[in-house]
């Protein structure tokens, strides 16, 4: 049966070296359970906690005297908090779509990068949820948002757009860290099963609540875990759907447009698996776990990055298409202002950055460069940034009445903020290297004996690699 | 040797091993078992003659409450308790309301799984005799176990100790209670 199957890419790659369950678990276990850690782990960690404190002095001093600290004003009233939650929330996206997407397409090379890219999300989530709270004004009435009976008698006003986004934003943190932490399980019972340390063991053995492997819990659980993955899937797709629609529903000259929601979401996704190759580059290399994150993994995620980046460029050209052919004279100038306008640096350092530069992943050389693929990650970063500053700030400093146009200038607060939550979400991702597993060791054992047995078969050809051999010969 | 037991465990080398194992247990008129791995292997569960729709229809049920919560939440502050001319809209206007039905829908059966996964395998459980095992401590790692328990009808210590040694186990031992 296995010799009619033909496959160009060997599923080997996915695994380098000689790898047995043993090795696979100890590889991955270990970083969590052993105490020495690279330096560079302890410096950035140290610098992405100096801005963790950045974060909380920005927020300390815009409790204290409000918004007004901030650039926003009349016309542009939300400036720095949109722009970085939009950005913070898309990056967010690819962690959903690597690990429900691919797990209902079968895509077995998700299994090394989930983890990791799950936890992205959750973090990412929670630096997006920040700067809506902070931007109402008086965070501590942001339960407002909720529909909890208060003294006012007033409801949440459900026609609106922004209520849809308290609801998609809060359900996709919640499931997200469900699905995240029913992932964990099994691998918490591993570490539970090989933590010398009374301590750890304690600690792990807590959070496994009693897994043990047996067939009727994994029964369960696969069956979950689809389940959960299914309804990640839309959920992701709402999400950001609704974030544009924020957007969309207003009348305001570049929102008003049906093309928001799909290149949203798309957008969401070229972000965020530009993060994650932000991340996973520098970890991989940092913990030597180029056996499991190899250069198969990059050149995939390096691919999807084009692909996603191709349909985000397409967006933009249907925007301006769509401007030039209505006839509407609000959407034109808002088209000739974000080419010559007092923002036409960052409408053309967005077009560079996002369409123009990604282009150099067609070439197979680029996507097996490491460096490369970093520098290009984190101009996309940058790009992806710069698009939603001009979407929200170009269109708000000059709508309809000239008389009511004016200019947008962050002060040094919006920076404080946002290079805080920078900081916060490195500080949150390196504590999670150093406390959770961040490959999932359950998976990846599953890998290695779908791929053992793979290549049991005689007519594989290839170079068979004796991955799991000493476990599998009796 | 009177302390109770909770039944006999084999250790095998391979996910293959156990799996021919479960099946020639069950073949032998054995139904109370149970088989552990360090990950899920295709068709043990059904090789130990365990089947379980519990968790589907609990995602489906909670599902559907979700959907009905999220939807009677909007029209009971929107047409009866506060209802609100926004725009010249009905209060009933219910395309507006699906985008949070359906975020209710989602977060409840995610809860449903979630919650629902645990709860039928009796999770948390601080103990369980199976632990007790020798070895046991790989069926996390690298090695794969499977158990007769003592509550099954044919158990019987020394008969179903010398069949699990004849599957090619590599270490027979039994489980205390």
């Amino acid at each position: 049966m296995q010799g009619q199957i033909v496959r160009t890419e060997p599923a080997t790659e996915l695994i380098e070296g000689q790898h047995t369950y043993e090795t696979v678990t100890h590889k991955i276990g270990s970083v969590v359970l052993s105490y020495r850690h690279p330096r560079a782990w302890y410096v950035v960690t140290a610098i992405a906690a100096f801005f963790v404190f950045v974060l909380i002095t920005s927020i300390a001093w815009l409790l204290l005297r409000g918004v007004g600290i901030w650039g926003i004003n009349q016309p542009v009233g939300w400036g720095f908090a949109i722009i970085n939650f939009v950005w913070w929330i898309g990056i967010g996206h690819a962690g959903t779509l690597i690990s429900a997407i691919l797990l209902l397409l079968r895509q077995q090379w998700r299994t090394s990068i989930n983890r990791f890219a799950e936890a992205m999300t959750i973090f990412a989530v929670m630096c997006a949820g920040m700067f809506p709270l902070l931007h109402v004004g008086r965070p501590w009435v942001a339960y407002w948002l909720l529909p909890i009976p208060n003294w006012t008698g007033a409801w949440p006003q459900f026609r609106s757009p922004l209520i849809w986004d308290v609801f998609a934003v809060t359900t996709y943190f919640t499931v997200s860290l469900l699905f995240w932490f029913t992932g964990l399980i099994p691998d918490l019972a591993t570490l539970r099963d090989r933590a010398k340390n009374r301590l750890a063991q304690v600690i792990f053995g807590v959070l496994a609540m009693g897994w043990r492997n047996s067939a009727k819990h994994w029964h369960r659980y696969e069956s979950a875990y689809l389940l959960l993955a299914g309804l990640s899937t839309p959920l992701v797709v709402s999400v950001h759907s609704i974030v544009s629609l924020d957007f969309a529903v207003s009348l305001i000259p570049g929102w008003h447009t049906t093309i928001f929601p799909p290149y949203f979401v798309a957008g969401a996704i070229y972000s965020g698996f530009a993060m994650v190759l932000t991340l996973v580059i520098p970890i991989r290399a940092l913990y030597k776990m180029q056996d499991f994150l190899t250069m198969k993994h990059l050149d995939w995620m390096a691919k999807i990055m084009l692909a996603t980046g191709l349909i985000v460029f397409y967006g933009y050209i249907m925007e301006i298409f769509t401007a030039l052919y209505s006839a509407n004279q609000y959407e034109q100038y808002l088209i000739t202002n974000r080419f010559f306008g007092p923002y036409a640096p960052f409408f053309w350092a967005l077009l560079i950055c996002n369409g123009l530069i990604p282009q150099v992943l067609w070439s197979p050389k680029v996507r097996q460069n490491v460096v490369l693929l970093f520098i290009i990650s984190l101009i996309v970063n940058v790009g992806m940034w710069l698009e939603r500053f001009v979407i929200v700030v170009t269109s708000l400093h000059r709508d309809f009445l000239p008389s009511s146009w004016g200019m947008y200038v962050p002060t040094i607060w919006d920076w404080g903020l946002y290079l805080g939550t920078i900081g916060f979400f490195t500080f949150m991702m390196f504590l999670f290297v150093r406390f959770v597993p961040m490959i999932s060791i359950f998976e990846m054992r599953d890998l290695l004996h779908q791929t053992d047995r793979h290549h049991a078969a005689p007519a594989t050809g290839a170079a068979v690699t004796p991955a799991a051999s000493t476990e599998v010969t009796p | 040797m009177n302390v109770p037991l909770h039944g006999i465990i084999a250790e095998f080398e391979s996910a293959e091993d156990l799996l021919h194992a479960a099946k020639r247990a069950r073949e032998a008129g054995y139904t109370q078992m149970d088989a552990y791995s360090p990950f899920p292997i295709h068709g043990l569960s059904e090789a130990i003659g365990f089947e379980d729709h519990k968790v589907p229809w609990t995602v489906f049920i909670t599902g559907v409450i979700g959907a009905i919560a999220g939807f009677s939440l909007q029209y009971y502050i929107s047409v009866v308790d506060y209802p609100l001319n926004v725009g010249g809209r009905p209060f009933l206007s219910w395309p507006s309301f699906i985008p949070v039905t359906f975020e209710t829908t989602v977060l409840f059966a995610s809860f449903g799984a979630f919650i629902g996964m645990l709860a039928f395998n009796g999770l948390p459980q601080p103990y369980h005799p199976i632990f007790n095992a020798p070895r046991f401590e790989r069926a996390s790692q690298d090695r794969f176990f499977l158990c007769i328990e003592a509550k099954d009808p044919l158990f019987d210590r020394t008969k179903t100790r010398q069949f699990l040694e004849s599957l090619g186990a590599r270490l027979v031992s039994e489980v205390e209670e």
